[in-house]
């Protein structure tokens, strides 16, 4: 089967001469469709880093990136912005939810910019919102849901597309126990659906969810370790 | 993502900080209504200067002295200048001619004073001549001027300022730099040229204000009336010829007078009002332009504050169109709303008379300042729009 992620060389370099910061010193890297991937590290290691590149919102300085087959080195700045709306959904540490906008305008917001029709973007945001447990919340505003409601207004937003890749970063990290057991099983249950997701955390509980954990040290992967084959959690 | 998807995000913007744009589309609506408003005034002052040379009569000739660098040579206008125009053999086609002095004084009535801009001195002819018509009382006639008796016709305007509304002037007599005048009679009104008012005058016969009030300088101008008006040409030969030689100017030298009929004075005056407009018009179009740079002040405090939600947007697939539309949107909204309000109430204001002068507004003006408007929001908003649309999305989401 064709990977959704295919990585090899991976170089980040910030800055330059003396002062230069080596983000990432060389990753390879291949996830499978319908994986479930933890990336560990401490804080400084460059998981981040390397998220930022698997979610296109960063260039690597050197390294070939195959996403979905495509290599995203080759594409302009329209393709990867239809990439980044059609293969990828991307949840953040602090929500970035857009302030003074509906739940549910914020679930749309991604078929909007795919250009979808209003009727049909209202079904599609409606079923996302009701995956995570929020029907009843649509009309809310951001500020007046909890941290956990937001995080889950935020992945129903990166799910709404049906992108092939669910990329995390440290999406527990603002949360208390509860949500963040609300924010895992929504993540068990899509997996479980054959999305694939990466998760990036230093939790120890949210990697407890994945099939695979991968080690992150000053740049470069020290460990891969594979716990449960896909398909083992249903 | 479609242009009405574009505009309800651009209004959701503006919306999020009311009071912000509503102080921004105040710029541009001020821009434009000075605009509207500005031009609106001139053109009145120049179409009220324009009706009142007409008023005049197209059988006018005005003769007056030529301004300064004639040296000592040159010769004042007289009052026997004036009548050697009256010449049945010399200058058949002209009708009557009336010398006028011009000059300022002080009336006072009871307890009211006022400063009366124009005090005229001039003989009977004068009314028929400029078409002037008494609203009560009696004009002066050639005896009066003849035994300089202190009698005086005064404007509409005059007269109000002095008696009010409740009181007839006719038979009062009142002062003029302290020189006691009768009140003969009231004219009626004419309407304000825009530079000065025709109603705001005091007409007395030529002797008395040259003995009691300017003195026996130069007259300010000779009025002329013509047979008719297709003889106006043949008069201002006549009276060629008559000053010429009354003044010993050889054929060719410059002369110490100059002649104008009245499409003449009207061109002379309507380019001082043209210069007039040109000017109020600079002043709007710097307004419109302050009010533009309003506009790019507060869509890049816009696109600063926003640059997390634009790197959210870039995040979840915005293409650069979709941001460098939506910020346009909100700047061009801005100004065009701001325009559409500047038109109503320069349109509105142009209904009220502006310092004595009825604003006629100039359509054109109107789509111009509209059309500026919607530019500027193009314009202005160009800059801080496209610079959101460059921001690469992990740098916008790292904003703090």
């Amino acid at each position: 089967m064709k990977p959704v992620i295919a990585v090899s060389g991976l170089r980040k370099t910030y800055g330059g001469g003396e002062t230069a910061v080596h983000a990432l010193r060389g990753v390879d890297l291949v996830v499978r469709p319908g994986e479930y991937v933890a990336i560990m590290g401490a804080s400084g290691s460059g998981k981040s880093t390397l998220l930022n590149m698997l979610g296109c919102l960063d260039v690597p300085t050197a390294g070939r990136y195959l996403l979905d087959g495509f290599s995203v080195a080759d594409l302009n700045e329209r393709q990867l912005a239809l990439l980044r709306n059609r293969k990828i959904g991307f949840i953040f540490q602090s929500f970035n939810l857009v302030p003074r906008t509906s739940a549910l305008s914020n679930v749309e917001l991604p078929l909007v910019y795919s250009g979808l029709r209003r009727a049909e973007r209202r079904r599609r945001a409606l079923a996302a919102l009701e995956m995570v447990g929020l029907t009843e919340r649509a009309r809310h505003l951001p500020s007046e849901l909890s941290g956990g409601q937001q995080q889950r207004v935020a992945v129903a937003r990166a799910l709404v597309t049906g992108p092939a890749l669910l990329l995390a970063d440290e999406p527990t990290g603002n949360l208390d126990r509860a949500s963040t057991a609300d924010v895992l099983g929504v993540f068990d249950r899509l997996n479980a659906l054959g999305r694939t997701v990466v998760v990036i955390t230093h939790e120890d509980e949210v990697a407890a969810h994945a099939h695979r954990v991968v080690r992150v040290d000053d740049g470069l992967i020290v460990s891969d370790e594979t716990r449960r084959t896909v398909g083992a959690l249903t | 993502m479609n242009l009405l998807e574009i505009l309800r995000f651009a209004v959701r913007g503006l919306t999020a900080n009311k009071l912000r744009s509503a102080l921004t589309t105040l710029g541009i609506t001020i821009g434009v209504a000075a605009v509207i408003l500005l031009v609106a005034v001139g053109n009145g002052a120049s179409a009220a200067i324009a009706a009142s040379i007409q008023g005049l009569g197209t059988n006018v000739v005005n003769v007056s002295p030529m301004r300064g660098g004639q040296g000592a040579g040159a010769r004042p206008l007289t009052v026997q200048d004036a009548h050697a125009l009256v010449d049945p053999v010399g200058a058949p086609d002209v009708r009557a001619a009336s010398p006028v002095v011009n000059t300022t004084a002080t009336a006072t009535y009871g307890q009211t004073s006022y400063a009366v801009p124009t005090v005229a001195g001039t003989e009977a002819a004068y009314f028929t001549t400029t078409n002037r018509a008494i609203a009560d009382g009696a004009l002066f006639g050639d005896e009066d001027v003849a035994s300089a008796r202190k009698v005086v016709v005064l404007g509409p305007t005059t007269a109000q300022a002095l008696f009010g509304t409740a009181e007839s002037a006719v038979g009062k007599n009142v002062l003029l730099n302290s020189i006691q005048f009768t009140v003969l009679g009231v004219l009626q009104a004419k309407g304000s040229t825009g530079l000065q008012n025709a109603d705001d005058v005091a007409v007395a016969p030529l002797s008395a204000v040259q003995n009691s009030l300017s003195g026996y300088g130069s007259l300010n101008q000779i009025v002329v009336q013509a047979g008719s008006a297709d003889s106006v040409a043949l008069a201002q030969a006549e009276i060629t010829a008559i000053l010429d030689a009354r003044h010993g100017i050889r054929a060719g030298a410059p002369a110490d007078y100059q002649i104008q009929n009245s499409e003449q004075l009207l061109a002379t005056r309507t380019s001082a009002t043209q210069t007039f407009t040109v000017l109020l018009a600079a002043v709007a179009a710097i307004s419109l332009l302050v009010g533009g740079i309003g506009v790019t002040n507060i869509m890049l405090v816009t696109v600063t504050e926003r640059i997390r939600e634009i790197g959210i947007r870039k995040a979840i697939g915005a293409p650069r169109s979709a941001i460098l539309g939506q910020f346009l949107a909100e700047a061009t909204m801005l100004s065009l709303f701001g325009g559409l309000l500047g038109v109503v109430i320069g349109v509105v204001g142009s209904q009220f008379t502006v310092a004595g002068i009825t604003p006629v507004v100039v359509p054109s003006s109107i789509a111009l300042a509209f059309a500026v408007s919607a530019l500027i929001g193009l314009f202005f908003g160009s800059f801080p729009a496209n610079r959101a649309a460059k921001l690469r999305p992990i740098d916008a989401l790292r904003h703090e």
